[in-house]
């Protein structure tokens, strides 16, 4: 199960920064599966995708990242948030719509944004970020600065013609780009195999990019290879492009009744879990033991306890705030 | 002051407002070797280089994402679509990204980009290749429209643009393109959005124009007051968003009638509205319904007298003031 690579990566990484990876990974997974529940109490509303099995996308990729660097990504988003050490009280709040949340109840659960963190934002209208992505490379390039864009997006985009721009631009102007697919293998319903007549790594390939295909299911495969990515991004040998295959355990959004997959198939998904995995690795090399996994959830349980708390007693955003930010003076 | 056509004014725009600020790069289909299409940006890529001037291949919608994605990196881009009919394949960048980022970040995110594109009918290019989309534009909140009419117009408000922190959609009619006319060479020389410009003054009617119909109106004003000794009032809107709204009521409660001229479709077209806030603010005063002159509402025929017959004329605009004065 763990192969020498990763005992190495393991033993670089070392035990502190590997519980870090855990905790975020434990901190996901319990934040979303609080969100599923409040959204069931009517204390979230509008679309709510969860992020539940991909844990190990988001913290495997924006922990390679430097202050500096950017990430984009989908409407999928609390996950990659959480992972770039977005206060989980602005994250829960915002979903609350509430005045504290990191957009001030204007985005709901698919915009999220916290620029001070480099967290531009989850984007709604699919494969509309990635042309955002190149531009901000164009802007690192312009202004001599050498900060990396991670664009993450699901392998749905593969479809739009922005993905297809957007990785063609990103050769031919030699952008310090990251794009990162989350290859969950469905689109809403549909199956990847019936949305793409080849492999997602393949298209990356023919625009002349590097491009690799990893478990996503593996927070050190993810880690290893978009280290890899984020270094040729940086050292300005331009984009990188990396499918990352996993798996999500929860419907689309909360409105999906999943007529289109077994849940034999979702079973047989979460033996690969990626919070049980690296747990495992770890125990093995001596670096956790069950006591030490319980006080890591209880941490993340106090922490979504407190975000749950903050977000009930945050204040609505007052009606005369609406016209607030339509244009910049 | 030099004299100058409009297309010349909108270069030296942005020369000088490359000049000013490093943060400002073109970048648009055929605006480098080619030299634009409509030869706005001529010499520029000479003057520049390759890294603020650049050629993109024909992809509109990543053309103004990159250029949204670069001016949240701290850029001042200037994205040219070649001509408005397509934007319909950048709209969702336009309106999704553009217009609505710094409301849906709370504040976090601005998008100052300036979009040029040229547009209008009236050169026989048949349904796909003559649209009037400013009214279209200016219905997203979040947006500001700009549409000039005169070569120094041109010049100011587009060095107005780049002073923005906010997406300006900048729309040339190509109609206006070869217009003369004198133009400040003052490097300081700005026009503020919002603020309309009475290009005639008058007492017995007010015709409201923007973009390419401006001149269909002034040339309306003449015949009125040589052949009928009717007095028209003619007012360019300059810009759709922000709108100079009070301006045009101001000149209403003088003449007691409007008539608004544009090239757009009649139906849901930006005219409705203005005709729509004139009654709001205005009904009182008026002494005979707002009349709209605008483009009849089908896709418009390559054939020169169908073409013709189906866009806005001065006779039109004649007609429908003439019709005012009737009992
Ligand atoms: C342009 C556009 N078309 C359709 C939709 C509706 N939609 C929302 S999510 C989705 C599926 C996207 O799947 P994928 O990219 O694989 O991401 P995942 O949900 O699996 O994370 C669709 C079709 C949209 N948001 N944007
Ligand atoms: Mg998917």
């Amino acid at each position: 199960m763990t192969t020498d690579i990763q005992h190495d990566l393991m033993r670089e990484l070392g035990a502190e920064r590997l519980g870090l990876f855990l905790y975020q990974m434990v901190l996901i997974r319990q934040f979303e599966e609080r969100c599923g529940e409040l959204y069931t109490k009517g204390k979230i509303r509008g679309f709510l995708h969860l992020y539940t099995g991909q844990e190990a996308c988001a913290v495997g990729s924006i922990n390679c990242l430097e202050e500096r660097d950017k990430v984009l990504t989908h409407y999928r988003d609390h996950g990659h948030a959480l992972a770039r050490g977005v206060d989980p009280n602005g994250v829960m709040a915002e979903l609350f719509g509430k005045a504290t949340g990191v957009a001030g109840g204007r985005g709901g659960s698919m915009h999220l944004y916290d620029v001070e963190k480099g967290f531009l934002g989850g984007y709604a209208i699919v494969a509309a970020h990635l042309p955002l992505a190149v531009g901000l490379g164009v802007a690192a390039q312009m202004k001599g600065e050498d900060f990396v864009t991670l664009c993450i997006f699901g392998e749905g985009s593969v479809g739009e013609g922005e993905f297809h721009e957007a990785l063609n631009m990103s050769v031919l102007w030699n952008t310090p780009t990251v794009f990162f697919c989350e290859n969950n293998l469905y689109g809403m319903g549909v199956p990847f195999k019936a949305s793409l007549s080849t492999e997602v790594p393949k298209l990356a390939a023919a625009y002349n990019m590097p491009a690799v295909s990893v478990d996503g299911m593996d927070v050190l495969a993810v880690y290893g290879a978009t280290r890899e990515a984020v270094a040729h991004a940086r050292a300005g040998k331009g984009p990188y492009f990396i499918e990352a295959m996993t798996y999500r355990y929860r419907g689309h959004s909360m409105a999906d009744p999943e007529l289109y997959r077994l849940k034999e198939e979702v079973e047989e998904a979460k033996r690969r879990d990626c919070i049980e995995r690296l747990k495992g690795q770890m125990m093995a090399a001596g670096m956790l033991d069950e006591e030490g996994f319980a006080e890591v959830e209880a941490r993340a349980r106090a922490v979504v306890e407190e975000a749950v708390e903050f977000a009930e007693r945050s204040p609505q955003p007052a009606l005369d705030t609406l016209f607030d930010h339509l244009y910049k003076e | 002051m030099a004299i100058m056509r409009m297309r010349d004014a909108l270069r030296e725009a942005l020369r000088e407002e490359m000049l000013r600020d490093e943060r400002i790069f073109l970048m648009g289909e055929d605006i480098g070797l080619y030299g634009g299409s409509y030869a706005v940006t001529k010499g520029l890529l000479e003057e520049f280089g390759e890294e603020r001037v650049r050629d993109t291949p024909i992809a509109e919608s990543a053309i103004v994402g990159i250029g949204i994605g670069a001016a949240m990196g701290g850029l001042h881009p200037m994205v040219e679509i070649m001509t408005i009919n397509f934007s319909f394949l950048a709209l969702d960048q336009i309106v999704n990204n553009a217009a609505k980022l710094l409301h849906m970040s709370n504040g976090q995110i601005n998008v100052p980009l300036v979009i040029r594109m040229a547009s209008g009918g009236g050169s026989q290019l048949a349904a796909t290749h003559s649209h009037s989309l400013e009214g279209l534009y200016a219905h997203f909140p979040g947006l500001k429209v700009v549409c000039p009419s005169t070569p120094a117009d041109a010049k100011g408000l587009l060095k107005r643009a780049f002073r923005d922190q906010n997406t300006v959609v900048f729309i040339e009619h190509t109609a206006n393109y070869g217009l003369r006319g004198e133009v400040p060479d003052d490097p300081d020389f700005l026009v503020e959005f919002g603020v309309a410009n009475v290009m005639r003054e008058g007492t017995d009617v007010t015709i409201v124009g923007y973009s390419g119909s401006v001149h269909q109106a002034v040339r309306a004003a003449q015949m009125l007051e040589e052949q009928e000794e009717i007095s028209a009032e003619v007012i360019d809107l300059r810009t759709l968003r922000p709108l100079d709204i009070e301006t045009v009521v101001r000149s209403v409660k003088k003449t007691n009638r409007a008539v608004i001229v544009e090239d757009a479709w009649r139906f849901g077209g930006f005219g409705g509205e203005l005709a729509a806030q004139v009654m709001e603010r205005a009904f009182d005063w008026l002494d005979a319904p707002v009349a709209r002159v605008a483009c009849k509402d089908v896709p418009l025929p390559y054939n020169r007298n169908l073409e013709f017959h189906a866009l806005p004329s001065e006779e039109d605009v004649v007609e429908a003031v003439l019709g005012m004065f009737k009992e």
